[in-house]
């Protein structure tokens, strides 16, 4: 798992899945979707993130709906990660399914919307560049992070599932 | 059981029995197979049919699989319309028998054709499956992806989760319900509880009709837990005689008494007035009078939550005889088709729609913010759904307070957000 750095995107508590995904834009396919993510709170937040920024948010990030779009609409607009004091349990899911990274780091951690933050899955650390601090988040579990690092569930899977055709037991 | 056995709670129970050990501790991770997969037309054929190409795998057992169009229904334009016609391609490509199509919302139609037993590990493609924990099965929530994995796989890992227990003693007073206990634990407990289980138990339930159960195992999401649970009783056995599934009570199914639960709270539901949850959150939830007057658009009584036949009763109860203000207009959208035709049979729809409300077909409709029902800016709705996410049921700035079907009813009569007690008495 690379190191990840960008922009820090700075929100509350309880960034609900409606805000992510809004029900009114579901019908449309992701590509449409994603311009429609958090505009309800920040209506120009898909045109201004780059790759590779990243979300630091409070608790309950991804509260809701099961849809998958909330977490797909970030990834495919090109965020980073998401760091969060913690995360609705299907969101995270979601997101690690997806094979976007997401982050628990309850520390406090100070940061301005802006400053250039970068985050190190394995170690589990936190670093604000701009201001020269850094926070300790939850290590996640070696699986999770193979599959981080296989892009995904589904790359995951379809390689186990070519393994196992090849070495029937 | 032998003596050495630990003591488990039923979460730790159904886990354990799906992941084929004979017990599992807090926090452990494990692979569980999967009794049944429930999906729904949005989540479902449309999301996962490119991933099971992707993978070049069939689904595991099209038996184990059930499939509800509930999301786009009726069709309202050609994207719903097309989104429901490859979910109905899609279920006769794969050979799954298990298909409601326009029957009413997956998390009702599920029990009420008989698929949810006691002791089933079952994954739902919706957040609201914990609703299936009323049944006393351990029913989680799950997105596309993981449903792709799930269809491939017959398996899924999971976080044995920790257990709070809410003690629900006494009876209500008139005029409060389920929706009113959840409203109220959203406020007191917060909306994240991750990685627990809501047990509900206490005086309350031996009497507490299976509707009203689900309501409560329904709004887990809302607390943010992995899901709710109710150790099946004599009302569940019955019920479930009811949907053709004759079983014998299994004494297992409920935590042992020494078994250690994270954290325990009692509510005093005799004590409990009807809840508001003011916008943009059900944690905003208080007593109906803390909110002040609050003029109302939109009465909406709907979804998977609020529009059980229980939860039309309770409307019609408070709507009999009287009329919906002229400024509001009231909506009813029951849960399934099923709920439809006994409300019709038993009078039901007779009352609301002599009182006023116009009738809707079932489905997700305005709740999800993608049927019939959606709200313009700044409009006012109450709800008997179970989110009131900013911009959900339409508009970015449109309010959504959250009620019991008693509350909704009441307010759609006073035109404002009202109690529904004296109506009642």
């Amino acid at each position: 798992m690379k190191l990840i750095g960008g922009k820090a995107f700075v929100l509350g508590d309880r960034i609900d899945t409606d805000l992510l995904a809004p029900g009114a834009h579901m019908r449309k396919p992701i590509e449409e979707l994603k311009w429609h993510c958090l505009e309800a709170v920040d209506p120009e937040f898909a045109r201004r993130v780059k790759a590779g920024d990243v979300l630091i948010a409070g608790r309950g990030f991804g509260i809701g709906s099961s849809r998958e779009q909330a977490a797909q609409a970030l990834k495919e607009l090109g965020i980073g990660c998401v760091v969060a004091r913690s995360f609705a349990r299907i969101f995270y899911r979601n997101a690690l399914n997806l094979g976007l990274p997401v982050l628990v780091c309850e520390e406090d951690f100070s940061v301005r919307a802006g400053d250039d933050v970068e985050v190190d899955i394995r170690a589990g650390v936190l670093r604000n560049c701009t201001q020269g601090h850094f926070a300790r988040a939850q290590p996640m579990p070696d699986f999770l992070i193979a599959m981080l690092d296989a892009g995904g569930l589904l790359p995951q899977l379809k390689l186990k599932l070519a393994q196992r055709l090849r070495s029937p037991c | 059981m032998s003596a050495q056995t630990p003591a488990q709670t039923l979460a730790q129970k159904l886990v354990a029995r799906a992941a084929g050990v004979a017990t599992v501790a807090d926090d452990q991770i494990v692979t569980c197979r999967v009794d049944l997969a429930m999906m729904h037309d949005s989540g479902g054929p449309r999301r996962v049919d490119s991933k099971l190409r992707f993978l070049g795998a069939g689904i595991w057992d099209p038996d184990r699989v059930v499939v509800v169009s509930d999301h786009f229904v009726p069709a309202v334009d050609l994207d719903s319309a097309q989104i429901l016609q490859f979910t109905r391609a899609w279920v006769a490509e794969h050979g799954i028998k298990h298909f409601y199509d326009m029957r009413g919302i997956c998390h009702v139609v599920l029990p009420e054709h008989g698929h949810l037993a006691p002791g089933m590990f079952v994954v739902g493609g919706d957040s609201h499956s914990p609703t299936g924990g009323a049944w006393g099965a351990f029913m989680v929530g799950i997105g596309a992806t993981e449903m792709a994995g799930v269809l491939v796989t017959g398996e899924i890992w999971i976080r044995v989760p920790r257990t709070l227990r809410v003690l629900l003693n006494g009876q209500f007073m008139d005029g409060v319900a389920a929706k009113d206990v959840l409203l109220h634990l959203c406020a007191t407990l917060g909306m994240e509880n991750e990685y627990r289980v809501i047990e509900f138990a206490g005086s309350l339930l031996p009497s507490l009709p299976m509707p009203e159960r689900m309501t409560l195992c329904n709004m887990t999401a809302e607390l943010g837990a992995k899901t709710g649970l109710i150790a099946p009783d004599e009302v569940t056995y019955a019920a479930l005689r009811a949907v053709g599934r004759d079983l014998t009570p299994e004494p297992h199914w409920r935590s042992d008494p020494d078994a250690a639960v994270e954290q325990s709270c009692i509510v005093d539901v005799a004590q409990l007035p009807p809840q508001v949850a003011a916008p943009h959150s059900p944690a905003n939830a208080a007593p109906v009078h803390a909110h002040g007057k609050v003029a109302i658009d939109q009465a909406y009584i709907g979804a998977c939550t609020g529009a059980k036949l229980a939860d039309l009763h309770m409307a019609a109860r408070v709507l009999k005889g009287r009329k919906v203000h002229p400024r509001t207009r009231l909506l009813v959208a029951p849960a399934s088709a099923r709920t439809m035709m006994q409300a019709s049979r038993d009078g039901t729809l007779t009352t609301l729609t002599e009182a006023g409300a116009i009738v809707l077909p079932s489905g997700c409709g305005a709740c999800a913010g993608m049927g019939a029902g959606v709200l313009a800016a700044k409009e006012v709705c109450i709800a008997s759904t179970a989110r009131n996410f900013q911009g959900r049921m339409g508009a970015k700035d449109s309010l959504v307070y959250l009620g019991s079907p008693y509350t909704v009813a009441a307010s759609a009569i006073e035109g404002m957000l009202a109690d529904p007690r004296p109506f009642l008495s």
